[in-house]
């Protein structure tokens, strides 16, 4: 049988000889960038001069702050204290060791993941990643790391930093040989470090939750409100696009009910009014506890949200698919729509939880010492009363929540971009 | 199959219901134990304590106390989200301006408000606002604003006289702007001129507003703040914990918005900017008439869950004594009010706030859908 098809054509070849015309040479001639993005018409060399003016005013104002001004000792000698308040200090060990721990599962599931995604390139099913630098996309995580250690001033503290980085590296190697078919052995065995890290700090005569406080405590509390909401919010965005109404309906006020409430009204509730609800006679879980009740609570429903934006986002067809190949509806949402759904919300998750890492500043309104309350507090200690100093506390945790959060928006677009959302 | 389905559901339900009663058993069990009544009979009870900047005082009921407090959230919320929205969409449309200087002020703004907590925001302006200079030596700047720690006093408008005479003629004028508004639409229409609706209809409200002013006899004058020894007579005051609140949230909100602004030009279509620049339109008629009119269809639903938020953030008030709805509540269980009912109460009224601000986004949204989409 003879192929009598048009004959497929054959790629163009340059002419030997001919000068390839490339993309236009853009100048990097600063005058002409100035003219350019500065001073191209009027009304925008006004604006740049007095947005010039202003910036530049701030910057002195706020430089000079930070430098000369400012009075840090309060920051150095609380350190401690802003980090974990009164927790035990002879048993600070195990912190660093928790730290150890969460650097190692951390760094081996980075490891893991970039092998999978090295694999998904190659079967042309993922994105290549723009180059992103390393040293540009930890930056604000080692300021901030930096900006800790230069407070605390300590050797031994930035000994243990180092060796935490050191351990992250390594297994970060480590994990770059897991074949990419174990991946989801890998993303057990961070969850399997995340709770590992807090038995290290609770379990064997450990110092249980309700000691912690300052940024562990705040770290706990956003960690372990979005580990422990997830699933709940999976739960719940099932429930909502389940075929039962009657579940639909629960799961559906249960969603907006908590959506259309603040925040700190949970947190009254779960603070001031769990107990009442409990059977007479038992006893009222710690603050710390009814703290997290409340936070998991309210980011379940929005978790919830969040993933049923997922949910929706897998084709219809997936699901006729696998309706097809007889797989039963529990199979269905199992093996197809989920795993579609979760890997397409990964980014919208990490925002989930950067409102959260924001939002467990409000549990110092009903009397628990978290980052913000610490600040607040430190500034009414005899050596510092009534000096103004809160400008400094204040600065400080606003940087550390700062630095925490852009580092986190911003690794959540690459995630984005890496994972197509919205392109495909 | 359909049998099991239902038998599902119906265990289901059973469960949550069941659930419901055990907890409305404890709570009731509890409440007959500790001696507290489990109906709102509370409400009706003299508040016993008085509101700052209000009428309210502390002999009447805690529901009037509420009330007073759901207003105060209002006034919080709604002059916030104008002030947001219009930040925020400065701040978006500046993310993208075609000045390197200019977009990097914007998104030096935004990166910075985007990521620190609202809790934080409010309680350092207010702090700030609160070591301002005492009332007696506050500052003045040129006669026209006094800032003290007692909250900022701007210019206002005192009543001298009746102002139902000027209210009357300035709907009038208010009337006759309407009609050349919609005379020069058809103008417009008819003949292309340009119909500069703006001038014209503005023109004619502002001439009658003076005409009014007079013809009723000054009913008002513009009242300065005046510093005395005990304080700032005169002008209209904004108290230092409304203050701080509202920039707060203002200025938290709107980096947010500015990011749904920026997201939602960019959602714009290139070939629309391409075919506007291929038209000769100047970048302000690009963004006035091309860009901006679509990418505001765009972004109504997010903005709405702004608005939402930003509602929901006044209740952080409590954490500086600013009186409205959550401080109220935290006020009265202090007192010895009921815990549950009074959360369960207050968390009525936010889903009330929220109902109603979902309620007139889907209005506008329904109404300026591009149909057919």
């Amino acid at each position: 049988m003879t192929f009598t098809g048009p004959r497929p054509k054959e790629p163009y070849q340059i002419p030997p000889g001919e000068e390839v015309e490339g993309p236009p040479v853009t100048a990097r001639d600063p005058r002409a960038w100035a003219k350019e993005n500065l001073f191209s018409s009027v009304l925008n060399t006004i604006l740049t001069v007095v947005f010039g003016f202003v910036l530049a005013f701030l910057t002195y104002r706020f430089l000079r702050f930070v430098f000369v001004d400012a009075e840090w000792e309060i920051i150095q000698r609380n350190i401690t204290n802003l980090m974990v308040f009164h927790f035990p200090r002879e048993e600070l060990w195990r912190v660093w060791a928790a730290l150890f721990v969460l650097a190692a599962s951390a760094g081996f599931g980075v490891g893991a993941a970039g092998t999978r995604r090295a694999v998904e390139i190659e079967e042309g099913r993922g994105v290549a990643p723009g180059r992103g630098m390393l040293l540009r996309r930890v930056a604000p995580l080692v300021l901030l790391v930096g900006v800790l250690l230069v407070a605390a001033g300590s050797l031994t503290a930035t000994l243990l930093v180092l060796g935490v980085a050191a351990t992250a590296i390594a297994f970060r190697l480590l994990g770059r040989r897991v074949p990419a078919r174990y991946f989801r052995f890998v993303a057990l065995g961070v969850l399997v470090g995340i709770v590992a890290s807090y038995l290290v700090i609770t379990a064997f005569g450990g110092v249980p939750r309700d000691d912690w406080g300052g940024l562990l405590l705040t770290a706990f509390l956003a960690v372990g409100g979005i580990v422990i909401s997830f699933p709940i919010g999976v739960g719940l965005a099932l429930g909502r696009r389940s075929s039962f109404p009657v579940i639909r309906l629960v799961c559906t006020l249960y969603i907006e009910l908590i959506r259309g409430v603040p925040l700190i009204t949970i947190l009254f509730m779960s603070a001031f009014a769990l107990g009442f609800f409990l059977p007479p006679g038992t006893e009222r879980p710690s603050l710390v506890t009814r703290a997290l009740v409340a936070l998991v609570a309210f980011t379940a429903a929005y978790v919830a949200e969040v993933v049923r934006g997922g949910l929706q986002s897998v084709p219809r067809g997936q699901i006729e698919a696998a309706q097809a190949l007889g797989l039963s509806p529990l199979k269905t949402t199992r093996l197809i729509v989920l795993p579609q759904a979760l890997r397409a919300v990964i980014p919208a998750l990490v925002g989930q939880f950067i409102s959260l890492f924001k939002d467990t500043s409000l549990v110092f309104i009903v009397g628990l010492t978290e980052l913000l309350a610490v600040a607040q507090s430190i500034t009414k200690q005899p050596d510092f009363l009534a000096q103004g100093l809160f400008v400094e506390t204040l600065l400080f945790v606003a940087f550390v929540y700062w630095a925490g959060s852009y580092w986190m928006s911003r690794e959540s677009q690459r995630l984005e971009q890496r994972l197509g959302v919205g392109t495909r | 199959m359909r049998v099991l389905r239902w038998a599902f559901q119906a265990v289901f339900l059973f469960l949550v219901v069941a659930f419901l009663l055990y907890i409305w058993g404890n709570l009731t069990g509890n409440f007959e134990r500790l001696g507290i009544r489990t109906d709102f009979r509370y409400l009706r009870q003299p508040a016993g304590f008085a509101i700052p900047d209000s009428d309210f005082r502390s002999s009447q009921s805690i529901f009037q106390a509420l009330l007073q407090g759901a207003q105060n959230t209002a006034k919080v919320a709604f002059i916030g989200i104008l002030l947001a929205t219009l930040l925020g969409v400065i701040a978006g449309v500046a993310r993208l301006s075609t000045n390197w200087l200019v977009r990097r002020t914007a998104a030096l703004y935004v990166e910075t408000f985007r990521n620190i907590p609202v809790l934080l925001i409010i309680i350092f302006l207010w702090s700030g606002l609160l070591q301002l200079p005492a009332i007696g030596e506050g500052r003045e700047w040129l006669g026209l604003m006094s800032v003290s720690n007692r909250g900022i006093v701007v210019p206002w408008f005192e009543r001298t006289g009746s102002v139902a005479v000027f209210l009357a003629v300035a709907l009038v004028a208010l009337l006759a702007a309407a009609a050349v508004w919609v005379w020069r639409t058809r103008r417009f229409d008819r003949t292309g001129e340009p119909p500069r609706r703006l001038r014209f209809a503005g023109g004619v409200f502002l001439a009658g507003l003076i005409v009014a002013f007079f013809l009723s006899g000054q009913p008002f004058t513009i009242s300065l703040p005046e510093t005395g020894r005990f304080g700032t007579t005169g002008g209209f005051r904004l108290a230092t914990e409304y203050a701080a609140l509202l920039i707060a949230l203002v200025l938290y909100t709107g980096s947010h918005i500015a990011e749904i602004v920026r997201g939602a030009i960019l959602a714009v279509h290139k070939g629309q900017t391409e075919a506007s620049n291929a038209l000769g339109l100047s970048g302000v008629q690009r963004l006035r008439y091309v860009v901006l009119p679509q990418a505001f269809r765009v972004s109504i639903p997010p903005m709405a869950n702004q608005y939402l938020n930003l509602t929901k953030n006044s209740s952080l008030a409590v954490a500086i004594g600013y009186y409205e709805l959550t401080r109220i509540t935290g006020i009265s269980i202090s007192q010895g009010g009921p815990a549950p009912q009074a959360i369960f109460v207050l968390m009525l009224f936010y889903l009330m706030f929220s109902l109603f601000i979902a309620l007139v986004t889907n209005l506008l949204n329904r109404k300026l859908e591009i149909p057919g989409r």
